[in-house]
């Protein structure tokens, strides 16, 4: 089949975000250390620019030979994880720049596993999914160890890579077992074959299962997330950030579209397995943080509990579901941009500090920051009127349509138990007497992200109309 | 009727004092001193303005007023729907009426962290009366639960020894209340395709197996709101560890927003289900009016016997909803208004003393009514209103439930009458220890009496309890249609059930 026009039109922020991460690369080589801060801008602008192509204009259909598709949820999804990623690489800087590894290569990095996300978003077919989603790890391990001269940021790394392989292998295993019983790798064809009753249904549902199971690892739910903690305390703080928001968003909306695409036929079947790693994802998350001295790994017991909300959405099934998942994912990548902010603010004479007893007085020594972190917090634990509150609310509301009551009440009881740990730290920063005071960072761009951030989830509630349109008209892209 | 949106300039015209708090640069003295009066000026601004809904509002109609409406998520059919009728109407100017003496009582008792005091006290004040106000379930969900946040704040940062453990007690019991009614609420959206409360009362009509989920969902929450035995464990220690004002706001404001909860949407959403459950209320409310009673009978701390008498205290109130009569409903809210003003300045009175002695247990005191005449007189005063002196507020209340409930059952009305003996029990042992008797300690010698800003705090409480206890026609009036509309849906809700059941 000839690849026509229409097909380069389809794909050209793709294609612009590939074309100017090869230039910048080549520019950094040529230019060597010294380019790093001209690259981050540069990406920085290319990542912004490539979504605003996305919607400028807008089109929609299948392009080259159907293995990739265009849509409003694609769009949406892609917006908002090229968002998180543009807005991580100006984040990191004061960072890499304490630590002596401030270099070119970590924006180019981070932009070429946004291009791995976009084609996972977009993935239309079994094939372009795992090219996506390699192209994204690979790029993704480098990161996690990027603070080369530490031993935790290499482990991390590492540990990623390894458990990152065993899910890709699972996925790949369960591709395979798929094609072998619906005769084809593309969505439309595994569609057709399920709906006609060709396929052999057993087979195809063990091979779903190992796709799901090699998709629950990059998302980290439950009972593959036993990656979540180590990585997110070992990689660097901006890189964990970053991890929080982008990748997770990817590969979301991966799920929902290989769930609700080719295998919708299938949904009394998958949706057992979805609720059951969304409950098991909800009440891990609330459970195991309670103890963490960390705030780093507190952060990833706080994103496996919210991708366990998310999830719910998800297993709805239905376009309600997905318009909570679209809404969900939205205020979780202004909140969690926001904490991270402020976790990179931690520093105590020049040195970084990840303890929530460090936050001890915050309330005192600083209060704009620690006024900021209680909003997130009561956010995060689903406290109104701030914007957390409407995330679960949306998802609580598919829920029940759905009649899932029951995960619906573990989800509100595990949200209870949740709070008690995001409360830990307001009571730290508040309840506590100041320790040795954190230094005062200078107003910068995490200082900026912080307070905007904040400023998003504490007035919220005055409109949450247009983010509800927004996910209104992204959930439209599955159910025209 | 004016066109101005009155009931949401009442609601955020609080957050506009807060704002400037939050602004407000400068010495820290200054800062202090500015926050200070700008919370007092913006509360006693809202109250005033709250004064003009009472004035102005039309005592014969039975349905909301002054409502306003406005699309918030039209997308979603949830919107920004405020509206007042006779029972909200006395809430709304309690909350007004308790923040402007909340702030003034802790002029001078707070020192630390004033400007966060103060936004505290302000963003409470726009929750509670936003919840009171609230005819929309999403919205009146968002106040509801909004109050958690500043409560939170103000137990565990101005509180006592284990403010810590308090607050977190407090937050998470709520909590867990809540999230159940939020469900609940969901589910009601989900059968009506909008959360308007107006429409769900005339057009929701859920089976009975619905009625029972719905209704414990929503009893999970208030129940521990009011709170109820046995979740009521939260209270003696929230109580015990907030700050005076704090107190002050959670037995005068915050414990009403369960029995008002009950009045506002278990009653009228779900009928037969409280048909079903009115036993249980009963025999819980029983319990806790006795239980709690003798619990605080042995008390050795003030605020925890106050405590302990407020659980006895709302047991009656939750007895007079489920009676669904118009004495007993009546007398219900009456109770819940009189207890607002009557616990809340029990409070006040122990913060009067603890302020000087930093003390709050009982055996510390003795003989203050020889160095403390005016503060004798107060604290007579109230506890005499506690244990309902006919001619105060406390009597009026107890008197119409004990009626209408005996007029329901008589075993109710007889073992809720009980704790009338012990209330004048506790109430005067714990008056007798503190005020009378010699002044033998040394540390009490020199104990001032009540200053200037004090009577200020007292007088207003003083004459609204006389009102209500000589007059109280002003106040059971303008709710008197709106508790007649309540009882007579009610009761064609049951009639028009019973029929259906009959002839299947």
């Amino acid at each position: 089949m000839p690849i026509g026009l229409e097909s380069w039109t389809l794909a050209r922020p793709e294609i612009f975000l590939a074309a100017s991460t090869a230039l910048l690369l080549v520019y950094g080589v040529l230019r060597g250390e010294g380019s790093a801060s001209f690259v981050a801008v540069a990406t920085t602008i290319a990542l912004l620019v490539t979504a605003v192509l996305i919607f400028v204009p807008y089109r929609e259909g299948t392009a080259f030979a159907s293995l990739f598709v265009v849509d409003r949820l694609t769009g949406t999804m892609k917006v908002l994880m090229l968002v998180g990623a543009a807005i991580a690489i100006p984040m990191s800087r004061a960072y890499f720049e304490r630590v002596q590894s401030w270099r070119f290569e970590y924006p180019l990095l981070v932009a070429l596993s946004a291009l791995g996300m976009m084609l996972m978003i977009s993935a239309n077919d079994l094939m372009s999914l795992y090219v996506g989603l390699e192209l994204q790890s690979l790029a993704l391990y480098v990161i996690a160890a990027f603070q080369r001269d530490t031993v935790r940021s290499t482990e991390a790394g590492v540990k990623y890579f390894v458990l990152g392989s065993v899910a890709s292998g699972m996925l790949l295993f369960g591709a395979s077992l798929i094609y072998g019983f619906c005769g084809g790798t593309a969505f439309v064809q595994i569609s057709r074959a399920l709906i006609d009753g060709k396929a052999g249904e057993l087979g195809t549902v063990i091979g779903l299962v190992f796709v799901v199971a090699g998709l629950a690892f990059k998302i980290a739910a439950v009972p593959f997330h036993m990656w979540t903690p180590d990585v997110y305390e070992g990689a660097p703080t901006p890189v964990t950030a970053f991890f929080a928001v982008a990748p997770k968003i990817a590969a979301i909306s991966l799920t929902v579209s290989v769930l609700m695409g080719p295998f919708k036929p299938l949904f009394p079947q998958w949706q057992q397995i979805i609720v059951v790693v969304s409950v098991l994802s909800m009440a891990l998350g609330a459970f195991a943080a309670i103890g963490q001295p960390n705030i780093k790994r507190l952060m990833a017991y706080s994103s496996i509990g919210n991708v366990g909300y998310i999830l719910l959405g998800v297993a709805s099934g239905s376009e309600k579901g997905i318009q909570a998942m679209v809404f969900y994912l939205a205020i979780y990548l202004v909140m969690t941009l926001g904490t991270f902010a402020i976790i990179l603010m931690m520093q105590r004479r020049n040195v970084m500090v990840e303890n929530i007893s460090d936050l001890a007085g915050l309330g005192r020594t600083q209060p704009m920051m620690a006024f900021a972190m209680l909003l997130f917090m009561f956010s995060l634990a689903g406290i109104p009127p701030l914007a957390g509150f409407w995330a679960k609310l949306y998802v609580f509301m598919a829920a029940i349509e759905a009649r899932l009551f029951w995960p619906a009440v573990l989800g509100v009881l595990a949200s209870v138990v949740a709070s008690y740990y995001y409360l830990r730290i307001v009571k730290v920063m508040y309840f506590d007497e100041p320790t040795e005071a954190l230094d005062r960072t200078a107003f910068g761009v995490t200082r900026a992200v912080a307070f905007a951030a904040a400023l998003i989830v504490a007035v919220f509630s005055l409109a949450p109309q247009p983010l509800s349109l927004v996910a209104a008209a992204a959930a439209k892209g599955l159910f025209p | 009727m004016s066109s101005w949106p009155i009931l949401s300039l009442v609601t955020f015209l609080p957050l506009a004092g807060a704002l400037f708090c939050m602004v407000v640069n400068g010495p820290k003295e200054v800062v202090d001193r500015n926050c200070r009066s700008a919370a007092l000026i913006t509360s006693l601004v809202t109250f005033l303005l709250s004064l003009t809904l009472w004035t102005q509002f039309d005592i014969a109609k039975p349905g909301f007023q002054f409502e306003e409406k406005l699309a918030w998520i039209p997308s979603l059919n949830i919107g920004y729907h405020m509206g007042i009728d006779g029972i909200s109407l006395f809430f709304v100017l309690l909350s007004t009426l308790l923040t402007p003496i909340c702030v003034l009582s802790s002029w001078d008792a707070v020192k630390v962290r004033v400007r966060e005091y103060m936004i505290a006290f302000l963003v409470l004040e726009t929750f509670m009366v936003g919840m009171f106000c609230a005819l929309d379930l999403a919205l009146f969900y968002v106040f509801f639960e909004g109050v958690l946040i500043p409560m939170f704040l103000i137990i565990g940062v101005w509180g006592g020894q284990r403010r810590v453990y308090a607050a977190f007690k407090f937050f998470l019991y709520t909590l867990l209340g809540s999230v159940l009614m939020l469900l609940a609420i969901i589910a009601i959206y989900w059968q009506l395709g909008t959360s308007d409360l107006p429409t769900a009362f005339e057009k929701l009509n859920l089976p009975f197996r619905w009625q029972f989920w719905l209704w414990l969902a929503f009893f999970a929450s208030f129940a521990v709101k009011v709170p109820m035995w046995p979740v009521h464990t939260w209270l003696p220690d929230a109580h015990v560890e907030a700050p005076t004002a704090g107190s002050v706001i959670l037995a005068g404001v915050l414990l009403k927003m369960g029995g008002y909860g009950f009045i506002r949407f278990s009653v009228p959403l779900f009928p037969e289900a409280t048909q079903y459950f009115a036993p249980l209320i009963f025999g819980l409310s029983v319990v806790a009016v006795i239980y709690t009673s003798l619990v605080a009978l042995v008390q050795e701390d003030m605020k925890k016997l106050i405590a302990y008498s407020s659980v006895a205290h709302m047991g009656f109130v939750t007895i007079g909803i489920y009676v669904m009569n118009m004495q007993a409903v009546q007398g219900s809210i009456f109770q819940m208004l009189s207890h607002g003003i009557v616990s809340a300045a029990l409070f006040l009175c122990v913060g009067v003393v603890y302020d000087r002695m930093h003390t709050r247990e009982i055996a510390a005191y003795g003989g203050l009514v020889h160095r403390m005449p005016r503060y004798a007189f107060v604290f007579m005063f109230f506890t005499l209103a506690s244990v309902g002196l006919p001619g105060l507020s406390g009597f009026v209340g107890e008197f119409l439930v004990l009626v209408g409930t005996f007029k329901a059952n008589t075993w109710v009305a007889f073992l809720a009458a009980t704790a009338l003996i012990t209330g004048a029990a506790y109430a005067l042992w714990l008056y007798r220890k503190i005020i009378f008797g010699e002044l033998t300690k040394d540390s009490l010698k020199a104990i001032l009496d009540m200053n200037r800003r004090e009577v200020a705090v007292f007088l207003p409480l003083v004459l609204i309890t006389l009102w209500m206890g000589i007059y109280p026609a002003s106040f059971l009036d303008p709710m008197a249609p709106a508790v007649d509309k309540l009882i007579g849906d009610y009761n064609a809700a049951i009639k028009l059930a019973h029929t259906a059941s009959a002839k299947p």
